[in-house]
């Protein structure tokens, strides 16, 4: 067309991206690459084509690193470590030269980025490469800062890192910039259609003055992750992918003593009340759902609106969607790019295919070559139909209506993930009730898909656990100084050759929803006082009773949205009726263990509840200084419900040790007592009785841990399971955890000094970390 | 303004079908529907700005959206010293915004600017310098720019001044109406004006910069539109904040509303702080995208601008010869 025809057709032209700097560093490199380890590249072997899915060209041959890659690209790291470990204020100025190096290449890394995984240049340059270079400046100051904010925490030591290929630098970055400010080396795998940028961060790097050995990039498929996750002298696992193989690996690293993060799939809802800004919305759903062809796994995929106005949102929506542009991602006027290979295009394309529903594609023309498909919209589906509740991870939306805001938040929590979440409504009141509410790691208010270092993100549920970014996620790349002691096994007292049947006869039950009762199964233990008393009876509790007490958690449920002042009180009078009977208990646990600190450990307890209390009312969350207007809320919400094994020693005071924080936390709780010990913890249910504690908040089972560790770890209707028990059940929870990726904190052999509170840790494990974002502005 | 094919412009557009878009007659005052106006103000200016990242026309394509902006430029002087030979250099230029070997090289005919903006006083000055361009003259009127002369002078002065030839009339609204909800009173402001400018299309200026919210600048849009204007315009220039592309964004958002609810189609005018042609093509790409490619036309969109014109003369003769321009090498207006 000429001049005077465009004047008058109005249309937009071609506007491609030069990617002659991209081609150029290929050429560099003759289009094949080894692995980076240890500051040098490896010779290519085993390759593998890298495509451009939007033209099907080959970009590069990328290498198959075997396990022997992995051993070395480890062993590197593990030498570096010690020194990259020791100068925090260094690692920063390091860092801070890694933003930089983003910044001056940021052209450079945004056209590879797009040629190798089709999303548009717009994205890579406007969101994906900032994105990263604010990464690296965030942590950049939080190595400045560690030695003075993080005292007490030390570096993990060598991380394996397996991130995927949606965001392939972005999430090098979320993964490498908080390991490497802690003093951690890594080992990453990029994935395998996604390599290249990770590979030219890897050779820049240098220039960064980043050590040879701290940065270890190895490429490949499946087996090269598994050759990490599996690898003896890793010390963590951190994935980003699809949550199918977030349960393998969780379930490989069960007992390994692995630290784990898991960053996973979602099905996030997009709520719509009836008063929003409808316009905003909508735009808001081209950035949740077109974001990336919607291959985000936070995107916002499932739309819930209100019934009044869903007609004509559709409609509305339907007339946005065609004009959205697909076509060659290095195109500067382009919406939507191509998806990243044949194989998911296939998938969504059968996913979509097999669907129900009035399915609308985009009237918007799509290239007939490359990897594109169009945007979509299906409703009139309904929570059974599959495409509610399995992730596409595509351009596709789906929508159904909602009549109030309470069936609104029903709906959205439907679902077995829990990502992120998007409401839109100008009422203040009902946004700040409904967020809070929401099964999600992050909720966006009236925007969605906003990301930044300082905030933290991650998922409850089966979408992972972990967050990144903000102090929260720190945590996930340090661990605490102090060593952990022996863990000593106590085996019950023997039953006595010649038995004192002692006096009248004291028969425990369970206690579960604020009741006694007795164990299913009809079985009792005796317990015998090392000097041949007959103690009592306890209960032998199994997976029925487990159940039980589970479902008595479920009916407490009031108990999470309990004030702190409220929860504080309750456990001061705890403290109270236990101080009232501080001397029947100190007896009660010199009998059991035959020793003489039973007095101590009440006073200890007494204490431990109030240090509770005190807490109850203080463990504040953060607004956080995201780059915008608005805010960042990080709310420290409870976890839900907890099961967790006590200690074998310290009868009394390691069972309240762990029943007060969680309760503190506003969470809901099933102990298994002490096992050579538990006649403390069923004389404890009439403090509980006498404290105003609601039923169902904390209940108590006795018998054997390691009957009940595999029925607790695989209960899909428990959030997290404990264990500090001197049984080993910390692979067997660990691995049973991978069914509903429930939260985890075993002891993996270590013991534990009851003595102190140890609340920073007791306070992570008890809460999730809410990110709600609250963009502000009238 | 329908009537944009006279003279010089009309080999250009002669082979475009005419389409003769009927003025919106208004309807009545629906005050549940200005009531369920909403407009979230950190959403619009993400969608703001993100959208020149979002859209971009390069080499021919920038050239010809380049002089589709100069045929919707209301080329305007509402200065205090205004005399009739300043008017009349602005009509010449009006009349031949580009210079002819530019538009040679570019295989383009002649074009003009959408309309000559002026004072009621220069009124008979521009009607008598723009004769057989086919170029409207446009007067700003009731009171401009504060709005706040006596009523009946202000229907008044829009009488008068459709009565010295001009076709256009940009009128002011009170914004006080706005500023207080007083819904009725600004429509039956609005429908007074629009009475008194008969056949003359009236363009109203809703003043967004002293309408404190974008809540306001759509439910004040609403009531124009529904009150009868033809166009709706963001500012007198002579606010601290004229027109912004968030406040583009909702005033054309409830203009593609209005339509959809009635059919008729109302034109859009931002005024004052469109200076440099990068920003043109942005705004065009805003109308492209929300309201689709009618309304890229004089008829339905206008860039109120006195300074847009010489950037863009400098952008084509870089087009056209690689080199970057200077300004006097472009006739002043």
């Amino acid at each position: 067309m000429n001049v005077r025809e465009i004047f008058d057709t109005m249309d937009y032209g071609p506007a491609p991206e030069d990617v002659s700097q991209a081609m150029t560093w290929l050429d560099s490199h003759k289009r094949s690459f080894g692995q980076f380890i240890n500051g040098q590249w490896t010779k290519p072997a085993r390759s593998f084509a890298s495509k451009n899915p939007a033209r099907g060209e080959i970009l590069a041959k990328i290498s198959q690193a075997n396990s022997k890659d992995v051993d070395k690209a480890v062993a590197a790291a593990r030498k570096a470590q010690k020194t990259w470990s020791k100068d925090a204020k260094a690692r920063a100025r390091v860092l801070y030269a890694m933003a930089r190096l983003v910044q001056k290449h940021s052209r450079l890394f945004a056209t590879l980025e797009t040629l190798d995984n089709g999303k548009p240049i717009r994205e890579s340059r406007d969101i994906d490469i900032p994105l990263v270079a604010r990464h690296f400046y965030y942590h950049a100051g939080m190595a400045q800062l560690m030695d003075d904010e993080l005292p007490d925490r030390t570096a993990l030591g060598v991380c394996g890192q397996i991130i995927p290929w949606n965001f392939p630098l972005l999430m090098l970055a979320w993964k490498i910039a908080p390991a490497l400010a802690m003093g951690n080396t890594v080992v990453l795998k990029p994935a395998e259609y996604t390599s290249l940028t990770a590979l030219l961060f890897a050779e820049l790097a240098g220039e960064a003055g980043v050590p040879p050995g701290v940065l270890n990039i190895v490429t490949g498929d499946g087996a090269t992750g598994e050759a990490i996750v599996k690898h003896d002298d890793i010390d963590k696992i951190a994935f980003t992918g699809s949550t199918s193989v977030g349960r393998r690996i969780r379930s490989e690293t069960a007992g390994s003593g692995k630290k784990l993060t898991l960053e996973l799939g979602g099905k996030s809802p997009y709520i719509v009340f009836d008063d929003a800004d409808i316009d905003s919305a909508i735009e808001g759903l081209v950035d949740a759902i077109w974001f990336n062809q919607g291959q985000v796994c936070c995107a916002g995929s499932r739309l819930l609106v209100q019934e009044g106005i869903a007609d004509a949102f559709y409609a509305a929506l339907k007339a946005r969607m065609d004009k959205l542009r697909i076509g060659d991602p290095l195109d500067k006027c382009i919406d939507v790019g191509a998806v990243v290979d044949p194989v998911q295009l296939e998938t969504i394309t059968n996913l979509v295919g097999e669907s129900g529903g009035d399915i609308y594609h985009a009237a918007t023309p799509v290239p007939e070559t490359g990897c594109f498909y169009p945007p979509t919209l299906i409703i009139g589906l309904s929570t059974a139909d599959k495409l509610m509740q399995e992730e596409v991870f595509g351009p596709v939306l789906v929508g159904t209506t909602f009549r109030t805001p309470a069936e609104a938040v029903e709906l959205a929590n439907n679902t077995r993930y829990g990502l992120a979440a998007t409401l839109w409504t100008e009422n203040v009141n009902l946004a700040l009730d409904i967020a809070p509410k929401l099964a999600a790691g992050v909720v966006w208010v009236n925007a969605t898909n906003l990301f930044d270092a300082a905030a933290g993100f991650g998922g409850v549920r089966e979408s992972g656990f972990g967050r990144e970014g903000g102090w929260e996620g720190l945590t996930a790349y340090t661990k605490p100084n102090a060593t952990a002691p022996k863990l000593a096994k106590l085996a019950p007292v023997a039953a006595p050759a010649k038995a004192d049947p002692g006096a009248l006869d004291r028969t425990a039950k369970l206690y579960i929803g604020g009741k006694q009762a007795r164990p299913d199964g009809g079985y009792s233990q005796a317990v015998w006082s090392p000097r041949g008393k007959l103690m009592g009876h306890a209960g032998l509790a199994n997976r029925k009773d487990l159940r039980n007490a589970v479902e008595a958690m479920n009916s407490a449920k009031a108990w999470s949205k309990t004030t702190g002042h409220l929860r504080a009180q309750i456990l001061y009078y705890l403290g109270e009726n236990l101080s009232a009977r501080a001397d029947e208990f100190s007896i009660r646990i010199n009998d059991m263990t035959g020793k003489r600190g039973g007095k101590a450990e009440v006073e200890a307890s007494i204490d431990r509840l109030f240090t509770w209390a005190a807490w109850a009312d203080k463990h504040d969350g953060a607004a956080k200084g995201v780059p915008m207007r608005g805010i960042a809320l990080a709310m420290n919400e409870p976890v839900g419900k907890i099961a967790a094994f006590s200690s074998d020693d310290a009868p009394l005071l390691g069972l309240v040790s762990v029943i007060a924080p969680a309760m503190a936390m506003g969470n809901r709780i099933t102990v298994m007592a002490s096992e050579p010990y538990p006649l403390a913890a069923t004389d404890f249910y009439q403090v509980l009785d006498t404290s105003d504690v609601p039923g169902g908040v904390v209940n108590i089972l006795t018998g054997s841990h390691d009957e009940l560790a595999p029925q607790a770890g695989g209960h899909m209707d428990i959030d997290a399971v404990w264990s500090f028990s001197g049984s080993d059940l910390s692979a067997v929870i660990e691995r049973e955890a991978a069914s509903n990726l429930k939260r985890t904190w075993v002891n993996n052999g270590k013991g534990r000094d009851w003595t102190g509170a140890d609340a920073s840790a007791f306070l992570a494990a008890s809460t999730e970390v809410k990110t709600i974002w609250v963009p502000y502005g009238e | 303004m329908t009537a944009k094919t006279a003279s010089s412009a009309e080999t250009s557009l002669a082979h475009l079908p005419q389409i003769h878009e009927p003025r919106n007659p208004g309807t009545a005052l629906d005050l549940d529907r200005v009531a369920s106006i909403q407009a979230n103000t950190s959403a619009i200016e993400r969608r703001a700005a993100t959208l020149p990242g979002r859209r971009s026309v390069k080499k021919d394509y920038q050239a010809a959206w380049l002089l589709r902006a100069i045929t919707l430029i209301d080329l305007t002087t509402l200065s205090g010293d205004d005399t009739e030979g300043r008017v009349r250099r602005l009509c010449t230029k009006a009349a031949n915004p580009v210079r002819q070997d530019l538009l040679d090289a570019l295989g383009m005919d002649a074009i003009t600017t959408g309309a000559v903006c002026v004072y009621h006083e220069m009124i008979p000055t521009a009607v008598s310098a723009l004769q057989g361009t086919g170029i409207p003259v446009a007067a700003v009127s009731t009171g401009f720019p504060a709005g706040l002369s006596p009523f009946h002078l202000r229907l008044a002065e829009i009488e008068e001044s459709v009565k010295a030839g001009a076709k256009e009339i940009d009128i002011v609204i009170s914004r006080r109406h706005v500023l207080t909800q007083n819904w009725q009173a600004l429509y039956d402001e609005m429908k007074a004006f629009r009475a008194a400018c008969g056949d003359a299309h009236v363009k109203a200026i809703l003043a967004t910069g002293e309408l404190g919210t974008l809540r306001n600048v759509a439910r004040a849009s609403w009531v124009c539109m529904m009150a009868g204007a033809d166009f709706i315009k963001t500012s007198t220039g002579k606010e601290s904040v004229n027109a912004t592309l968030p406040v583009s964004l909702t005033m054309i958002r409830a203009i593609r509303a209005y339509h959809e609810a009635t059919g008729f189609r109302v034109g859009y005018k931002p005024a004052g702080g469109i200076s440099k042609a990068k920003d043109a093509v942005t705004y065009l790409t805003l109308i492209k995208d929300e309201l689709g490619d009618r309304w890229l036309r004089p008829d339905l969109f206008r860039f109120g601008a006195s300074s847009l014109l010489g950037d863009i003369e400098r952008q084509l003769e870089h087009h056209v010869t690689g080199r970057y321009s200077a300004a006097h090498r472009h006739p002043i207006g």
